[in-house]
């Protein structure tokens, strides 16, 4: 597996006015791994994920991407640098169809009109380099695709502008058994294909299914970065519900609940 | 849109056929998705019905009079599928037009000035009145409802100011007045009638060239021919019918050609048919009306949006106020009042365009203008009174939007929407 990682987060600290969510949280993302992110509920994975997409700005921390620091002030930040998150309440538009979403925002053109031909080729092969077999027309509406496929274009909308660090938020939340399989399929595709993905979901199984590292977040700090080789499924519930476990994890729990 | 399948894969893919395109369409209907559907069924029905009950209904006199009658709300009715497109409404649209109408005819017959600065003037006034709609609406978050319900009042007080506390306004420059009492001559409506035929069919054809020389899935030729030729043959009876002699009296005068609001009508369909279909502002203008949030977080500038979707519509009012000050030959306090607005809406509705924001076309406006303005000029031809015009058109209003709702929750549970 590769050593330097494409993302390391140092140090960050995000407060909501007088209440601090994150406690100088370190992470870090591998190329051509997925990175499970885990933690109780309100534990701050989405507002760490939103720091790192540029929706909130961290007050304390730094960012390596590619070992060069870079600071996001914005989405569009991280999106030029190649971070792509899949939100968990998707973002897609209902009235529009494969294509156009997947270019939502950054339509290809030629001139003033929209280049509709390079478009199509783009998303087909974005598709098809993901195996994606379960659309049968990428011209159809979104509104017709089922749980698993519009989370399918989500991704693949994240994925096609060469990024290299894909972030979903629990991507398998809202979906059915065999849905779920595609989707984490999906989702150790992107890794084996070179990105760095990081994971975050409440369901150990898919956890375990396709991760290679786990994160755990516990009240806002980061309790342990760990291989998922390296530890158990009651390891991983320990670390969740209190910080520690054993050697792992957070040793001053005081300092922690301060 | 078209059939398209992803090449490469799935083998035994259907190649695009009529057939195949057909299919499609009947389950996008069945599946809520009724398009164009009801209005060209209702002009159908309308249009019988008026021919056997009045034969005057078909004369070459009135078939012209249905483009000059309905022209106005229209162009008043495209402007509103824009902001319809947001899922917003703007109420005040109608006295827009007639603040816009007022400001042209002050302009022109108190100071004087030439036509094409009356014109400016009122085209700007509709924009700087969308500026402030719009920016009521996507700046401080007033919903559209009360910004135009109020400025639906005020714009009304605005135009007493303009004409002066009642007294009318008359027009007297050729120009104006040309726009929906002079006609093209015939030859001058046949040669635009080729332009535009051509022109469509080579649009069409150049598109499914490009698209098969890439390897993507394009629209057979049959298909296209069969659009085309629909085009053709629909245009060039209407255009036949237009250059027919309308005079009573030719020695006296010769009354035949195609209105010139036509063009100008065609011109304003075939810009912002392109804008909303063909550009990256006419697809972010779909996907804030689809939904705001994933607009935002795809980083377009949905405020923006709002306000050039304001913008739009109140542009496009003040020509649909143009027109309306030639029609009359002046303007006075009820320019653009009355049932104006209410047609114009329930233009856009009959024609397609969704109330409830996302789905909607130009052409919708086109469509249900005709809608109602056949119903207008058939039931006076019947000779009702407009007691029974507000009625029926009320109700055919509350139909289109029945439909929109009804369509809506079908295409809910068959999964399209
Ligand atoms: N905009 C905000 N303003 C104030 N507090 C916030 C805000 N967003 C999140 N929080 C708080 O930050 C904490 C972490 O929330 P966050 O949404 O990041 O948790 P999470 O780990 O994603 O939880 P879940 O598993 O339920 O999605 C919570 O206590 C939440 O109340
Ligand atoms: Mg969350």
């Amino acid at each position: 597996m590769s050593s330097q990682p494409v993302l390391e987060i140092r140090g960050l600290d995000k407060s909501f006015g007088p209440v601090q969510v994150l406690h100088h949280v370190d992470l870090t993302a591998h190329a051509g791994e997925v990175t499970a992110l885990v933690g109780d509920n309100g534990a701050g994975k989405s507002t760490l994920v939103k720091c790192i997409g540029g929706t909130y700005t961290a007050d304390a921390g730094e960012y390596v991407f590619d070992g060069r620091p870079v600071h996001i002030t914005s989405p569009r930040d991280a999106a030029d640098l190649g971070i792509e998150i899949v939100y968990q309440d998707l973002a897609l538009c209902d009235n529009l169809d494969i294509v156009q979403n997947m270019f939502l925002g950054r339509e290809k053109r030629s001139g003033l009109v929209l280049d509709e031909a390079t478009m199509e080729e783009m998303a087909a092969k974005t598709l098809d380099g993901l195996s994606v077999r379960t659309v049968k027309s990428i011209r159809q509406l979104v509104s017709s695709l089922s749980g698993g496929q519009r989370q399918t274009v989500a991704i693949a909308k994240a994925v096609l502008w060469n990024s290299k660090v894909v972030i979903l938020d629990e991507p398998t939340a809202a979906l059915g058994v065999a849905q779920t399989a595609q989707v984490l399929e999906l989702v150790r595709r992107l890794a084996d294909n070179g990105l760095a993905v990081i994971l975050i979901s409440h369901n150990l199984n898919d956890v375990f299914a396709v991760s290679d590292r786990i994160s755990a977040l516990y009240l806002g700090r980061m309790a342990a970065q760990v291989k998922t080789s390296d530890v158990t499924h009651a390891q991983v519930v320990e670390l969740i519900t209190s910080g520690r476990s054993g050697e792992l994890g957070l040793q001053n729990v005081n300092g922690v609940t301060a | 849109m078209s059939t398209t399948i992803v090449p490469g894969r799935q083998a035994a893919a259907p190649a695009p056929s009529i057939a195949g395109n057909f299919r499609s369409y009947i389950a996008r209907v069945r599946g809520g998705d009724m398009g164009a559907l009801p209005a060209i069924l209702g002009l159908i029905v309308l249009c019988t019905a008026f021919a056997v009950l009045r034969p005057v209904f078909l004369s070459a006199t009135n078939f012209a009079n249905l483009f000059t009658q309905g022209a106005a709300i229209t162009m008043i009715a495209m402007g509103l599928v824009f902001v319809l497109l947001l899922g917003e409404i703007d109420l005040s649209a109608g006295y827009t037009s007639g603040v816009c109408a007022a400001v042209l005819a002050v302009v022109m017959s108190q100071q004087g000035l030439p036509w094409y600065v009356g014109v400016g003037a009122a085209v700007l006034t509709g924009v700087v009145i969308g500026l402030v709609l719009g920016a009521l609406v996507a700046k401080l978050g007033i919903p559209s409802f009360v910004v135009t319900l109020a400025a639906f009042l005020a714009f009304q007080g605005l135009l007493l100011v303009l004409v002066q506390e009642g007294t009318n306004i008359a027009i007297r420059d050729p120009v104006i007045i040309a726009i929906e009492n002079r006609y093209l001559p015939p030859w001058l409506g046949w040669a635009l009638y080729a332009v535009c035929v051509l022109a469509y069919a080579a649009v069409q054809l150049v598109r499914a060239r490009r698209r098969a020389g890439r390897g993507l899935a394009a629209d057979p030729v049959g298909l296209i021919a069969l659009r085309v030729g629909s085009l053709a043959v629909l245009g060039g009876l209407a255009v036949y019918a237009l250059n027919l002699e309308r005079s009573r009296n030719v020695l006296l005068v010769s009354l035949k050609g195609v209105p010139v609001v036509v063009p100008i009508v065609l011109a304003l369909l075939i810009f912002w048919t392109f804008v909303l279909r063909r550009t990256a502002f006419g697809r972010h203008i779909y996907a804030v009306g689809g939904n705001a949030e994933a607009a935002r977080r795809a980083g377009i500038n949905v405020d923006l949006i709002r306000v050039s979707a304001f913008v739009i519509c109140s542009g496009l009012a003040s020509v649909g106020g143009i027109i309306l000050a030639s029609q009359a030959s002046s303007v006075d306090p009820s320019t653009g009042g009355s049932d104006v607005l209410l047609f114009a809406v329930g233009a856009a509705v009959i024609g397609g365009t969704s109330l409830f924001g996302g789905k909607g076309r130009v052409l919708d406006a086109i469509l249900g203008g005709a809608v109602v303005a056949v119903i207008n000029n058939g039931m006076g031809l019947m000779g009702y009174s407009a007691s029974v015009k507000y009625i029926v058109t009320g109700a055919v209003l509350l139909l289109a939007a029945g439909v929109d709702a009804l369509s809506r929750k079908r295409a809910a549970a068959s999964g399209l929407r």
